[in-house]
C-alpha cells in the first residue's frame, strides 16, 4: 500500500512521446499489404499443385520474386507491431517484456528463413 | 492486466427475493447487485418487484420507488433526473447508461437487471469508485491555457470555430464510455479513457488556448492515448450520443500530422 493522491497515480511517470510512428506504421503496412497479399495469394494459388520445375520458374521471375520478399519483409514487421500491441493490452511487468522480445525475435527468424527459402527457390 | 475471473470474494451470489406487492396487475422484476463493505459479505443480487402502474417511466424511478417502498439500504448516486449531471450512470440490462433518461420500455427481457459499472471499485451497491477517472480527467488540463495577456474584455471565438466544440463540450463525465472500454478494462491504470480523451480534444481544438503543442505532447504515448483500438463501444454506449471514437481518432490525426 503507497500513500500516493489519486493526480500522481493518474499522472504515472508522464507521457513517452512515442507511439504515432508505431501507429502511422502499422496504417501505412496495412494499406501495403491489402495491395499486395492479394496479388501474392493469387501467384500463390495458381502455383499450388505444380511441379517442382514450374515452381522455380515462376518465384525466379523479378516481380514473383520481390512482391513474395515484400510480403514476407512486410508481414512479418506488421506481425511483430500488431502481436507487440496485443502483448501490451493483455499482459503486465516482465511477461509482457518477455512476450514482446519472443515475438519480434520470432518475426526476424521467419523472415530470415523465409528470404533464404526464396532465394533458394528464385537463384 | 486481463481478468477472466472474479476474485473469490468478487462473485456474485443470489440474495434475498423481496414480496410481490399486495393486489398489483401490472408487475416487473428488478434483479439489482447489491454488496455492503461493512458486513464482509460477498456481493449478491437481489430480486425485486414494483408495480408499474404506480412508478414513473424511467429506470431511476424505479431505483427511487424501491428505495423509498421496499428497501431503504439500497445505495446509489441520483441527482437531475435528467441526464445533466452524470451521477446515475450504471449497467442497465447490459448496457452502460443513465438510470434517469434510460426508459422503462427500452429493456427488452421481462426481468430488469442493474449493475454498477463495469470493472471498476464498488464503493457500495450501484456506486462505483470514480476517484482514478476523475483524476484522469484533471491530467488533461481540462480549462483554457493561455500566455498572450489576458483582453481587455473577453477571448474571442468566431461561429465556426465555435462549432467545432459541438459533440464535445456535452459530455457529463457519467463514466460510461470509459467503463465499457475493454482497453480502459485491462490498462485503466495508464490508459486515459475515452472520456478523459474526448475532454482533452475538446481543449486541443479550441481556437482561444494555446497549449495545443503541450498537451499533445502529453498525449503522446503509447499507453496514454494509443490503448484506443477503435472498439466504438464508448460511441455505442454514450447516453447523449457523442462519439469519444471520433474525437480520438481526431488526436491520432493531428499527431500523425505534426510528425509525418
Amino acid at each position: 500500500m503507497r500513500y500516493l493522491t489519486a493526480r500522481k497515480r493518474a499522472e504515472g511517470k508522464g507521457a513517452s512521446h512515442t507511439g504515432t510512428e508505431h501507429h502511422w506504421y502499422m496504417t501505412v503496412s496495412a494499406v501495403g499489404l491489402a495491395c499486395i497479399v492479394p496479388l501474392f495469394i493469387f501467384i500463390f494459388g495458381r502455383a499450388l499443385g505444380s511441379s517442382h520445375e514450374e515452381v522455380q520458374a515462376i518465384f525466379s521471375r523479378p516481380f514473383t520474386a520481390v512482391l513474395t520478399a515484400l510480403v514476407l519483409l512486410v508481414g512479418l514487421r506488421h506481425f511483430a507491431k500488431g502481436a507487440q500491441m496485443m502483448i501490451e493490452d493483455y499482459a503486465q511487468g516482465t511477461t509482457r517484456k518477455l512476450l514482446v522480445m519472443f515475438v519480434i525475435g520470432l518475426s526476424y527468424v521467419v523472415t530470415g528463413f523465409g528470404l533464404f527459402a526464396l532465394a533458394k527457390i528464385a537463384l | 492486466m486481463v481478468q477472466l475471473t472474479l476474485p473469490k470474494n468478487s462473485r456474485v451470489r443470489t440474495g434475498k427475493t423481496w414480496p410481490k406487492p399486495e393486489g398489483a396487475t401490472n408487475v416487473r422484476k428488478f434483479q439489482i447487485y447489491r454488496w455492503n463493505p461493512d458486513d464482509g459479505e460477498n456481493p449478491r443480487v437481489d430480486t425485486y418487484f414494483v408495480d408499474m402502474d404506480k412508478c414513473g417511466p424511467m429506470i431511476l424511478d424505479a431505483l427511487i420507488k424501491i428505495k423509498n417502498e421496499i428497501d431503504p439500504t439500497l445505495t446509489f448516486r441520483r441527482s437531475c433526473r435528467e441526464g445533466i449531471c452524470g451521477s446515475c450512470a450504471m449497467n442497465i440490462d447490459g448496457i452502460n447508461t443513465l438510470a434517469c433518461i434510460y426508459g422503462m420500455d427500452e429493456v427488452k427481457s421481462d426481468t430488469v437487471k442493474i449493475y454498477p459499472l463495469p470493472h471498476m471499485p464498488v464503493v457500495k451497491d450501484l456506486i462505483p469508485d470514480l476517484t482514478h477517472f476523475y483524476a484522469q480527467h484533471a491530467s488533461i488540463m481540462p480549462w483554457l491555457e493561455t500566455k498572450t495577456n489576458r483582453p481587455a474584455k473577453e477571448w474571442k471565438q468566431s461561429i465556426e470555430d465555435r462549432k467545432k466544440l459541438d459533440g464535445l463540450y456535452e459530455c457529463v463525465m457519467c463514466a460510461s464510455c470509459s467503463t465499457s472500454c475493454p482497453s480502459y478494462w485491462w490498462n485503466g491504470d495508464k490508459y486515459l479513457g475515452p472520456a478523459a480523451l474526448l475532454h482533452a480534444y475538446r481543449w486541443i481544438i479550441d481556437s482561444r488556448d494555446e497549449a495545443t503543442g503541450e498537451r499533445l505532447d502529453d498525449l503522446e504515448d503509447p499507453f496514454k492515448l494509443y490503448r484506443c483500438h477503435t472498439i466504438m463501444n464508448c460511441a455505442k454506449t454514450c447516453p447523449k450520443g457523442l462519439n469519444p471514437a471520433k474525437a480520438i481518432a481526431e488526436i491520432k490525426r493531428m499527431l500523425v500530422n505534426r510528425t509525418v
